[in-house]
């Protein structure tokens, strides 16, 4: 049995073990050289919340501090990877995206396609993403569809510490930019992990439950919750099959489709706002494709269609809860055509 | 004189926290006798069957069907002898109110694998029980020490037993040289010298019985024994096209029309077992470890090793054990070997994790009279 250890500490050791084994691997951000016993100036946090913490000393030279512009630094990382490097970059929250929108979605995104195939960009973006934390409207937003909607990008969104590493992984050796959504309330999150290296391919969601009644469709933190809520209807005589995406692009359609073809009913649920989601576009495909398998309209669990609130009732109330998705499964379990 | 026993959730292996009650095989009043199937349960490795530790006479099932337990849950009450209701239920009152179901500080605290480097590789091994001359089990190609996950503890009950990881399995390093079984036997004998162990007896699965053979040829000398189970190297059919395809399986659904062809009963092969598998052949060095072996062992889809030499010589006492309906290597094979040779009806290649109880009960039995 592999040994535990938090979501966070697997990111960590992803980031170790490959800046090992390859030289041409290296991070850069706001705030991510140092950790503790570090020298000087460099004595700083490891990252905002420790993920690069220790890595400093490890790798000299290779974990960079960068000024707080966004613009400049992410540019840089865009312009490195495509000289033959991989960097690892930090957007610390997902939410400062507008401050380098143009490098990520006009030139890493492009550089593959309008150079006739002829450039690569091996670049990783992480960066935190969700609600749970507190941190009020401007660090709180699941924007993961915003990347997804973006041709040329592939988007990670890990649920678990084995998942972190092994997609982690899998986007350092990847020729295309990645973008790394790290949800800041799984850090913490113990589960089992190899000390060896392993890769999680891109495009195969995980099936975390099969059943037969009911098709759950997620990624990110909120698997975990299906999860807990699919556990829950189990004791109500309700067989939930729970589906990770765990990447939003390229997305597994054939194992959605598969599953809702067996159950003929679909929740997706996304901690995204409810507008041009994955939850939306996940809801089309199904209807498009697997129509004459449903048995009842699908049901779709997300956030409100407002920023995330600094109140902590009302963000507790704006992020999907296993109560809400169970409502929703009985929802359509128990509709009927009248 | 009476005695009331309290049956309980079994720990089939370290993982176990709990399994789920599939069926009771005996109703409330009827007599079961030690070893006897009682129940079938479910966990989320494999199904299996919980025998009667003790003779008597069912008086109360506890657990209901479909019911998932901690892994020492009372199951049910089994009586020798005479016993009133009002005392049974005394002994149920006072179990439920004692118990507490494990947690996972207690996954801690019982015996556990250990790692040692040797010849500067990393080897993976679980020594369980103590006494007597030791045992060593060997897997199969694809295989780790989980593959003795019903048999471990049982054959521990009266001697030291120790399971390994070979390298390019399980957490053993993956890096393998020539790729061959004295390669492979090598690192079975330097673990005997790690442990100080000058005489074992040697029990191995599919390709793992090779390398017990191999074992057996390069140092006759400290082998007390040979238990071979759906053994390579005692002919030249394998098949040719499972190897490939499970060598080739990259996702579940490649995975698990492979897996099936392991088990007579289709089933077992559910969601944990795919995941699990995926998982290991995901680890960095599997791939290349299990193409090398591949080829080296079973190019062409031929075993290229023949070692009946080693069992017809009869240097060394042999136990052959096979599933009649083994898919992976024919159990014709064992036809005309110098050993006691049991042929299980219906089972398939994986039967020491199918008939655990059988094979656990012919292997104490073997090894007992040598």
């Amino acid at each position: 049995m592999a040994r535990k250890i938090s979501y966070q500490q697997a990111i960590n050791e992803a980031l170790a073990q490959e800046m090992r084994r390859d030289s041409s691997v290296f991070i850069m951000g706001e705030d991510v050289a140092g950790g503790a016993g570090a020298p000087g100036e460099n004595d700083a946090w490891g990252g905002v919340l420790g993920v690069t913490k220790g890595l400093y000393d490890q790798f000299p030279g290779r974990v960079l501090d960068t000024p707080l512009s966004e613009i400049g630094y992410v540019g840089a990382a865009v312009g490195a990877a495509t000289c033959g490097v991989r960097p690892v970059c930090e957007l610390m929250f997902v939410d400062f995206a507008g401050c380098c929108l143009d490098q990520i979605l006009n030139q890493a995104a492009k550089f593959r396609y309008m150079f006739g195939g002829k450039a690569s960009t091996p670049l990783v973006i992480r960066t935190m993403v969700g609600a749970g934390l507190r941190a009020a409207a401007q660090h709180s937003q699941m924007l993961t569809s915003l990347w997804t909607h973006i041709p040329g990008l592939k988007v990670v969104c890990p649920s678990s510490p084995y998942d972190a590493k092994g997609l982690l992984i899998q986007a350092i050796r990847d020729n295309d930019p990645v973008i790394f959504c790290e949800h800041k309330l799984l850090y913490s999150m113990q589960g089992e992990v190899p000390e060896e290296l392993y890769t999680v391919p891109f495009g195969e969601a995980n099936f975390l439950r099969d059943g037969k009644d009911v098709t759950l469709v997620s990624y990110g933190r909120l698997v975990n919750t299906a999860m807990d809520a699919a556990r829950n209807l189990a004791g109500r005589g309700v067989d939930c099959e729970v589906i990770d995406l765990r990447t939003t692009s390229p997305l597994d359609e054939d194992s959605i489709l598969e599953s809702v073809e067996k159950t003929g009913r679909l929740v997706v649920i996304d901690e995204a706002n409810p507008r041009c989601s994955m939850a939306t576009d996940i809801s089309a495909l199904v209807a498009q494709k697997a129509f004459g398998a449903l048995k009842a309209p699908i049901e779709m669990v997300t956030a409100p269609h407002t920023p995330v609130p600094f109140s902590d009732a009302l963000e507790d109330l704006y992020i999907p809860d296993a109560a809400k998705i169970e409502q929703a499964v009985l929802n359509v379990i128990e509709w009927s055509k009248r | 004189m009476s005695q009331i026993h309290t049956l309980t959730m079994p720990k089939w292996g370290l993982s176990m926290t709990e399994g789920r009650v599939d069926a009771w095989l005996k109703e409330e009043g009827q007599a079961i006798t030690k070893g006897e199937e009682v129940m079938d349960v479910e966990t989320d490795k494999i199904s299996s069957s919980v025998e009667a530790p003790f003779s008597g006479i069912l008086r109360r099932q506890i657990a209901r069907q479909d019911e998932t337990l901690a892994v020492g849950a009372l199951l049910g009450i089994v009586v020798e002898g005479e016993a009133s209701e009002a005392e049974i239920d005394a002994v149920i009152e006072q179990f439920q109110s004692n118990f507490v179901p494990g947690d996972a500080a207690d996954e801690d605290s019982g015996p556990k694998p250990q790692k040692v480097e040797l010849d500067g590789r990393v080897i993976r091994y679980f020594e369980r029980g103590e006494g007597g001359t030791p045992l060593v089990l060997v897997h199969g190609f694809g295989g780790d020490l989980n593959n003795w996950l019903f048999n471990h503890e049982a054959l521990a009950a009266g001697r030291r037993v120790i399971a390994l990881d070979l390298p390019g399995h399980g957490e053993s390093s993956k890096t393998l040289q020539r790729g061959d079984l004295d390669e492979l036997s090598g690192v079975v004998l330097a673990l005997l010298d790690h442990l100080d162990i000058n005489a074992a007896h040697l029990v191995g699965h599919s390709m793992g019985g090779a390398v017990s053979l191999n074992v057996a040829r390069l140092m006759p000398q400290r082998i007390r024994s040979l238990t071979l189970i759906g053994s390579a190297g005692l002919g030249a059919e394998i098949n040719g096209s499972y190897l490939k395809g499970f060598v080739e399986a990259a996702n579940r659904n490649a995975l698990k029309p492979q897996l099936v062809q392991l088990f007579s009963n289709a089933e077992l092969v559910n969601r944990q077992m795919l995941d699990d598998m995926l998982k290991y052949k995901r680890l960095e060095g599997v791939d290349a470890a299990l193409q090398q072996l591949s080829a080296t062992l079973f190019a062409d889809g031929r075993q290229q090793a023949d070692l009946r030499e080693v069992v017809q010589a009869g240097h060394v006492p042999t136990l052959v054990i096979w599933g009649s309906d083994d898919a992976i290597i024919p159990a014709t094979h064992s036809d005309g070997l110098s050993a006691q040779v049991e042929v299980l009806p219906g089972q398939g290649h994986m039967v020491q994790m199918e008939a655990a109880e059988q094979i656990n009960r012919l292997i104490n039995e073997f090894i007992g009279q040598h």
